[in-house]
């Protein structure tokens, strides 16, 4: 306090620029996007058009099946996965166990909503990442992208979304996604990068164009990272389906969210759970079908 | 189709950031040590220049370091050259634009690497026709070379095993089989023996030497193993700190190396099997006696002659059998045992 009183008055308070001027800037700015998206709205809406179409098929697939069917192809899909039957029980379990709690449908809302995400996410993902591990460019250009992405709270860039898609299921799987991509870049990235570099030699030394170079050597090594990437991206886009929730995703996150609301305590644990129980489902059936995939190096000479 | 010769002309490299600045004081005498300790780069090939023979087989020797495996790279250009040119049949290797390096790489060469570098996801057939698969062979076609192959290398069997499931020599091979299924007119072999045992070794050694009778390839060779060089080397060059101290053939480079460093590395050498008889024969005197011995035989195999033939004294014949000079038991025995020539430049 005393330093204050000898000091000039700008090394005490920070000299900020004036409050009518940054709520100028502030105005111009989001009136100056509002416009932009007015005047692109048209082509915005066509262009998201596809995911709605492909998100509500899904839905509707999962939501309008006789639920033992759905039981059964989620049971097949597990087993040949991982080709373990504890999974499989377990998975079994917990579907009763959610339908017999009457989460059912959501669940079902859910699961189309987090497989679709995933699914775009390694659209998106793997290609940048290629690109990302062909140049250190590109690298030093996406990776801060990604740690924005990362950092930024994820109720943020709920905003611009937003504002671009409006309130709805797109909107809210655009914001899934934005938040699940970038561990399947990163490790796309990682494990093209990490491809031993007298085995690219050899495919180089054979004449291999970067084509086959690619496809028949840097994917196939790099496929383990790059599941424990999707692995990753699943694990967020459940995370994260929660709070999209807030622009109008339905299903488990949903009531999760209308819980935090009313203060339904055990509603609220029980959907959270769902969350688990689907979750641990995915992880537990990718880690393993990524552990088959390694079955060449089950036996390790020196 | 015949193989050409391959030119290595004025070669350097030299590994670093910025290798081009330095190849002018290289040529000026700055040396491999006060390179890396000043300048932070690595001096990989100084001014090489040979000549490797067309249908031959040259060896390329040196400690480790040396600049072999950096030498090799540069004759499919897995490694750009700082300055030089490789040339093969006329064209310039380090000159080619990406297209011409992928056919050339595709169709012309084909290599074996010191640390095998299979492809770990593949089992060993599908490693094995890695060059045809790229090459756009169909299938059937590939599988059936390389099944050949994998057999002559001793893996029957093993055909659907994936590399760590085999021992070092057993990987060794399948880069061996891989190499040889291309079929390409320019092998390279880097230490393409080194992790296998003596015997099947001198398998291997055999196979490249009926290949080379047959189909007359050009291969570059690089061993440890001066006897394994003597063996396949229609010429061998040896390296040392990214410099040719010699080439020429075993003989010459067994009879008069150039420095102690060479005579170093031949001392421990089995000479009955690398000085021919016609380098000790004396000049005939009177009518030749003995056994007929042709120009080109080895110390050891006329001994081996000359004692089943239970005589002592022997005649070196040309290849029309014109008698040329006589050898004795005892002449020979001192030259497999004494480095005669040093003796003989000593005096
Ligand atoms: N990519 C590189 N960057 C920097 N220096 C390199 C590189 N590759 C090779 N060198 C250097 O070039 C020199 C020659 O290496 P090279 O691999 O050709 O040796 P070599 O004769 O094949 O040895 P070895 O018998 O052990 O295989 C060494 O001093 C090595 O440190
Ligand atoms: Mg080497």
């Amino acid at each position: 306090m005393a330093l204050c009183e000898v000091l000039p008055g700008f090394l005490c308070k920070f000299p900020a620029f004036s409050d009518n001027s940054i709520r100028m800037a502030r105005k111009s700015i989001d009136d100056g996007f509002k416009a932009l998206v007015r005047s692109y709205i048209d082509i915005i809406d066509a262009a998201v058009q596809p995911l709605q179409v492909f998100l509500n098929f899904l839905e509707r697939l999962f939501v309008t099946s006789p639920w033992p069917i759905i039981l059964l192809a989620m049971l097949a899909i597990v087993y040949f996965g991982s080709r373990n039957i504890r999974i499989t029980i377990g998975t079994a379990l917990s579907m009763l166990a959610i339908g017999l709690l009457g989460l059912w449908n959501d669940t079902m809302v859910t699961l189309a909503m987090v497989t679709v995400c995933t699914f775009i996410a390694i659209i998106i993902g793997i290609p940048i990442g290629i690109l990302m591990a062909r140049s250190d460019r590109v690298q030093s250009f996406v990776n801060p992208v990604l740690d924005v992405m990362q950092t930024m709270p994820s109720f943020v860039y709920l905003i611009p979304v937003v504002m671009i898609f409006g309130i709805g299921k797109v909107p809210g799987l655009i914001a899934v996604v934005i938040y699940a991509v970038p561990p399947m870049i990163r490790l796309t990235n990682l494990g093209i990068r990490l491809v031993d570099k007298e085995v690219l030699e050899a495919a180089d030394a054979f004449g291999s164009s970067s084509w086959q170079r690619l496809k028949n050597v840097q994917i196939p090594l790099a496929l383990p990272t790059i599941m424990a990437g999707i692995n990753q991206t699943i694990m967020m886009s459940l995370a994260m389906v929660v709070v999209a929730s807030m622009v109008g995703v339905g299903g488990l996150g949903k009531n999760v969210l209308q819980a935090i609301n009313n203060q339904f305590f055990t509603v609220g644990f029980l959907n959270g759970f769902a969350l688990v129980a689907i979750a641990i489902i995915f992880d537990r059936t990718s880690q393993a079908y990524g552990r088959r995939l390694q079955k060449h190096s089950e036996v390790i000479h020196g | 189709m015949a193989s050409h010769a391959i030119e290595v002309k004025n070669l350097y490299k030299i590994f670093g950031p910025n290798g081009k600045a330095f190849v002018e004081q290289v040529k000026n005498g700055l040396g491999k040590a006060e390179l890396n300790e000043k300048h932070g780069h690595v001096l990989g090939l100084q001014n090489i220049n040979i000549s490797m023979p067309a249908g031959g087989v040259m060896v390329v020797m040196g400690l480790s370091g040396s600049g072999k495996s950096t030498l090799i790279r540069h004759i499919n250009r897995l490694i750009d050259p700082t300055a030089g040119e490789v040339l093969y049949d006329g064209v310039d290797v380090c000159k080619m634009n990406e297209n011409d390096l992928r056919e050339f790489r595709r169709h012309k060469t084909a290599m074996v690497f010191q640390k095998f570098a299979l492809l770990p996801h593949r089992t060993v057939i599908e490693n094995t026709v890695y060059g045809l698969e790229i090459q756009g062979v169909p299938d059937g076609e590939s599988r059936k070379r390389a099944q050949g192959w994998i057999e002559r290398v001793g893996l029957k069997g093993f055909e659907n095993h994936y590399p760590n499931q085999l021992s070092g020599g057993m990987q060794q091979r399948v880069g061996l089989a891989r190499a040889l299924t291309n079929d390409a007119d320019i092998l390279l072999m880097d230490e393409a023996y080194s992790a296998l045992d003596p015997l099947i070794r001198v398998d291997m050694q055999t196979v490249l030497l009926d290949l080379q009778k047959e189909l007359k390839k050009t291969v570059v060779f690089i061993t440890h193993d001066l006897d394994e060089a003597l063996r396949l080397g229609d010429k061998i060059a040896i390296l040392r700190d990214g410099k040719v101290v010699q080439q020429g053939t075993g003989q010459e480079i067994v009879l008069n190396p150039a420095d102690e460093y060479i005579t170093a590395f031949v001392k421990e050498v089995n000479r009955g099997r690398v000085i021919h008889v016609e380098t000790i024969m004396s000049p005939l005197s009177g009518n030749p006696q003995g056994v007929p011995i042709t120009v080109g035989t080895a110390l050891e195999s006329a001994a081996r002659m000359m004692t089943m033939a239970k005589v002592s004294v022997a005649h070196v014949v040309d290849v029309n059998g014109k008698p040329l000079g006589s050898v004795d038991l005892s002449a020979i025995i001192s030259a497999m045992v004494t480095p005669v020539s040093h003796e003989r430049q000593a005096a």
